[in-house]
């Protein structure tokens, strides 16, 4: 018996060790996981949060499930009536405000800072203020956006765009700054305009930062554009996590959250994979 | 010498224009606002005239007591960063100590940084209540995973010749920690808790306004709902004022922490 326990434990011990790095760091994800879901359920189980403040993760999977596939939205898509979830179409319109903002905030942003970046005295006179109000908390705005858009997605796409404008506008100058100078003299030497000089010099050379800056605009911009949802709108994401916290429906709002993490991680994601892709 | 001091006068020349001429460009516009208002080119019920919004400034200060809810927001901010600081820098030790954790966990606090996490704020409402509590939490929590990050990456950027002669004294783990690889991570680690802080201060903020509580935050929120146009105006110009100075002097504190960045 005594020589069995000896042999069983270093074996045991070795074990783990022996295992591959990759199984082993799949393995502590998964008691990671595991951990968690048994703590929510104890809590949500134990009654030391007002009832419902903690719900079981079956009624928030149940709430997902119901947020996907219930069709209780009748949706005219290129002339044909279908039922969807109403989900998507709050979707839709986040996706839409969203894009609407990066569209004219990158644009924008992109221009202006090409214009700071490529020129020294323009850099000296006006980057400090764009630096010094970048890390300002953009949703004050909000009040202001509403008198001049209105209640509807113009002062969402505003909100967006005003989010979105800083951290591009700072990448595109900075890229320009590192642009190598060989490149800029050769363009000079071609005797190339300046509308050549942005799209076959300055744009291919500065990819990195410029889609770094719409990666971190376009977080900005969810952000901007979802808090201005919450504070004041009758549709989009933020309007729904708004609304299942007025009604308390806590499942519901817990699976939208995790739906909206979800969509902005992959977005994230999904960009950075475009700026690392030849 | 006179070419010397020629070329320091070039110098600050150089430096000195363009500074005064965005100033002028900045106060251009101002004026030409002034002028567009009054003359009704832009309607006064939406953008009010900046004489009317300084004019404005005194009022809110006395009135609005805009001196202890600064101080209400700043303490926010300081109850945030005090969590951010421990718990912060404490995981990012723990992730840099033990590997196997880092790799499993690395990626995810990376994800969940892209995440919009101020969108909890009803979350954290639910469970504080509308109370500082949520708003400080809510500053702690979507300011965490910036601190982590940075904290790994100033202890795993340590100069290996720092560690090595650690090692050749004979230095224990503990001794090693505390004497090498923390002082040498400090700097590092600043930023991101220069980070946090910052985007703490944004989140606090911004769920002052949100839930209508608290300092600077709810100031905008309450005098946007009375319609108090110039005070709205003034209020945000305040908050912009005081979101520029603490990033300054972040910056500054950062710059004198690392002299050669």
């Amino acid at each position: 018996m005594a020589e069995t326990g000896r042999l069983t434990a270093p074996a045991a011990a070795g074990g783990w060790a022996a295992l591959p790095l990759s199984r082993r760091v799949l393995l502590l994800r998964v008691f990671i996981i595991a951990g968690l879901v048994v703590i929510w359920e104890a809590v949500a189980a134990s009654g030391l949060l007002f009832r419902d403040v903690v719900p079981s993760l079956v009624t928030v999977g149940q709430a997902l499930v119901n947020i996907l596939t219930v069709a209780d939205y009748k949706a005219n898509i290129f002339g044909t009536e279908i039922m969807i979830p109403e989900f998507f179409r709050h979707l839709w319109v986040t996706a839409y405000e969203v894009l609407t903002a990066m569209l004219i905030g990158g644009l924008a942003g992109l221009t202006v800072g090409l214009a700071l970046g490529s020129n020294p005295f323009l850099s000296g006179a006006f980057e400090r203020f764009l630096y010094y109000l970048g890390p300002t908390p953009k949703i004050i705005f909000f009040p202001l956006m509403i008198m001049w858009f209105g209640v509807g997605p113009g002062s969402k796409i505003a909100m967006g765009t005003l989010s979105c404008f800083f951290p591009v506008v700072l990448s595109a100058a900075a890229g320009v700054r590192q642009i190598d100078k060989v490149l800029i003299r050769v363009g000079r030497s071609f005797r190339v305009n300046t509308w050549q000089m942005v799209t076959k010099i300055y744009l291919p050379a500065m990819r990195e930062p410029i889609v770094n800056g719409v990666r971190l605009g376009l977080g900005v911009a969810v952000i901007g554009t979802l808090l201005a949802e919450t504070k004041l709108s009758n549709q989009g994401l933020g309007y729904l996590i708004i609304n299942a916290y007025t009604i308390f429906e806590m499942p519901r709002m817990y699976a939208l959250l995790i739906l909206l993490f979800g969509v902005s991680i992959a977005a994230n994601a999904l960009v950075g994979r475009a700026s690392r892709a030849k | 010498m006179a070419a010397q001091s020629h070329g320091g006068n070039r110098f600050i020349w150089q430096q000195a224009v363009p500074v005064l001429f965005g100033i002028a460009c900045l106060f251009a516009v101002v004026v030409l606002l002034e002028i567009l208002i009054r003359f009704g080119f832009i309607n006064r019920f939406i953008v009010p005239t900046p004489l009317d919004i300084v004019g404005s400034f005194g009022r809110i200060i006395v009135d609005e007591h805009v001196g202890s809810r600064f101080l209400l927001t700043f303490g926010e901010a300081l109850g945030a960063t005090a969590l951010l600081t421990v718990f912060g820098i404490s995981f990012g030790v723990l992730l840099h100590r033990v590997r196997l954790i880092r790799l499993a966990t690395e990626t995810w606090i990376a994800a969940v940084a892209s995440a919009p996490l101020v969108l909890m704020y009803p979350l954290f409402l639910v469970i504080f209540g509308r109370s500082a509590l949520t708003i400080i939490m809510m500053g702690f929590v979507s300011a965490l995973p910036p601190v982590i990050l940075k904290t790994l990456e100033g202890l795993s950027s340590t100069r290996p010749v720092l560690i090595n002669v650690g090692r050749s004294f004979k230095l224990t783990p503990s001794q090693l920690y505390w004497k090498i690889l923390f002082p040498a991570a400090l700097p590092t680690i600043f930023v991101g808790v220069r980070l946090g802080m910052i985007f703490a201060l944004i989140n606090i903020v911004g769920v002052e306004f949100l839930i209508n509580f608290g300092g600077l935050g709810q100031l905008v929120n309450e005098l946007s709902e009375r319609y108090d146009l110039p005070g709205t105006y003034a209020a945000i110009c305040f908050v912009i004022l005081v979101s520029v100075v603490f990033f300054i002097v972040t910056e500054r504190i950062e710059k004198w922490l690392r002299p050669g960045a």
